[in-house]
């Protein structure tokens, strides 16, 4: 991709491109993404040379300890993805799990899990709780083992590479018939994190739920997110990520990207089809295609990033 | 001190028969029991429902997805519930008692004790 391709870009007020399919790959350029040639997906060096390293690895929705029809073995699943991971080329040293480790957040769900994660052959891992690892009523179980980065908070920060990553919780605070919640508290931390940041931070931003709304039935948004996108809107390039709804829904919106990424367990409904945001089963020879991970690259450092979408199969 | 003592064991009785109640309970929810609801397509049903003082009112997930019970005061909270699994609470004051499901907020239901 050009300079000059790269300034008219940054250009375009609003863009919405959508709906990777297995392994189409966006260029995220000063905030708009460019689909550009599958590379990496393919294991091309010279296309994966082209988009650079890897920044990090998105993991999702891993739901360990579900065993229904939809997908019986949600380990092996786990396995496969985890042998992506370490099979990428230039793997990359960061990984992202943005929740719902568990399925009924049981430590010995909490506890398999980890054993799984120990072979992923990455140096960093962090973390961020769906609602299915908070059903426990102190949120103990998920603390114990992932809480020690946000001091059992839940919300943190850190950089990787020249890039500011926040992850955040925003499935404690429901209110009854509405959305997810950052809360105050929450909101007022990344005010003070951002306080003095360069606008030209590439930052990153990672939830389990969604942090836009994607359909308001089914809960798939977080009330208060515009507090918090308010915010982000100074920085030349803002990645938002999130899991949750087990399929691929991204917006691009300014500088901004949003992306929510495929669990590794099972598919969910598209929004609005069945009575809710339930297993979806499909049949076996087709499962392996609706999982998959995200794989986010410095297209050009420091302003650009790639993201990637890999399925199963 | 003969009365205080059979009052005593007749609550102790009474508390033996719920218990046995519960126990007995049929695993698949029947709308007809009136401290019953069921958990299905992300919905309570029934919801309202109106119980008497005292009753220990059961809910049970009939979805492959987990849900749970929680009430916004605090006053009760299961765990997550999987498919066919349940959980029991038991109302002794009269009132009403608002609950959702924390896993999907927008499933919501009342129980209103008399």
């Amino acid at each position: 991709m050009s300079d000059d391709h790269s300034l008219l870009s940054r250009r375009n007020a609003l863009k919405c491109l959508a709906y990777g399919g297995a392994g189409t790959l966006f260029a995220l350029s000063g905030g708009v993404f460019t689909p550009i040639d599958l590379a990496m997906a393919a294991g091309d060096k010279m296309g994966a040379a082209k988009l650079g390293k890897p920044l990090f690895v998105q993991i999702s929705d891993t739901h360990i300890g579900f065993n229904k029809e939809a997908n019986p073995d949600v380990a092996g699943t786990l396995a496969q993805t985890i042998d992506i991971v370490n099979g990428m080329y230039d793997r990359p040293s960061l990984i992202i799990h943005t929740g719902d480790i568990t399925h009924l957040s049981k430590a010995a769900e909490f506890d398999l899990a980890q054993q799984l994660f120990t072979r992923l052959r990455t140096t960093e891992m962090h973390t961020v709780p769906g609602e299915h690892d908070t059903t426990d009523a102190t949120v103990t179980e998920y603390f114990n083992r992932f809480g020690k980065a946000s001091i059992n908070k839940g919300y943190y920060s850190f950089d990787h590479a020249g890039v500011h990553f926040i992850g955040l919780i925003n499935v404690l605070q429901f209110k009854p018939g509405g959305l997810g919640t950052l809360g105050e508290e929450q909101l007022a931390w990344v005010a003070d994190d951002l306080k003095g940041r360069s606008a030209s931070t590439p930052i990153v931003v990672f939830a389990h739920m969604p942090l836009w709304t994607i359909y308001e039935p089914w809960g798939w948004g977080t009330g208060d997110a515009d507090q918090l996108l308010n915010q982000l809107r100074r920085f030349g390039s803002v990645t938002v990520l999130n899991g949750h709804i087990h399929q691929i829904v991204q917006k691009v919106e300014g500088n901004m990207t949003f992306h929510t990424a495929r669990s590794t367990s099972y598919p969910q409904p598209v929004a609005g089809v069945g009575s809710g945001p339930g297993p979806l089963k499909v049949p076996a020879d087709q499962l392996a295609a609706m999982l998959g991970i995200t794989s986010v690259s410095v297209v050009k450092h420091p302003s650009a990033l790639a993201l990637t979408d890999t399925a199963l199969a | 001190m003969n009365i205080r003592r059979t009052q005593m064991v007749l609550t102790a009785v009474g508390m033996v028969i719920l218990g046995t109640m519960e126990v007995y309970a049929p695993s698949v929810a029947d709308t007809t029991d009136s401290t019953k609801i069921t958990v299905k397509d992300f919905m309570f049903n029934p919801t309202p429902l109106t119980v008497k003082a005292g009753s220990t009112v059961t809910w049970t997930n009939m979805d492959d997805e987990p849900h749970t019970v929680v009430s916004d005061t605090g006053l009760f909270k299961s765990g997550g519930m999987d498919t066919n699994e349940s959980f029991s609470f038991k109302f002794d004051k009269p009132g009403t008692y608002h609950f959702t499901c924390s896993i999907h907020p927008r499933m919501v239901g009342t129980i209103v004790v008399q």
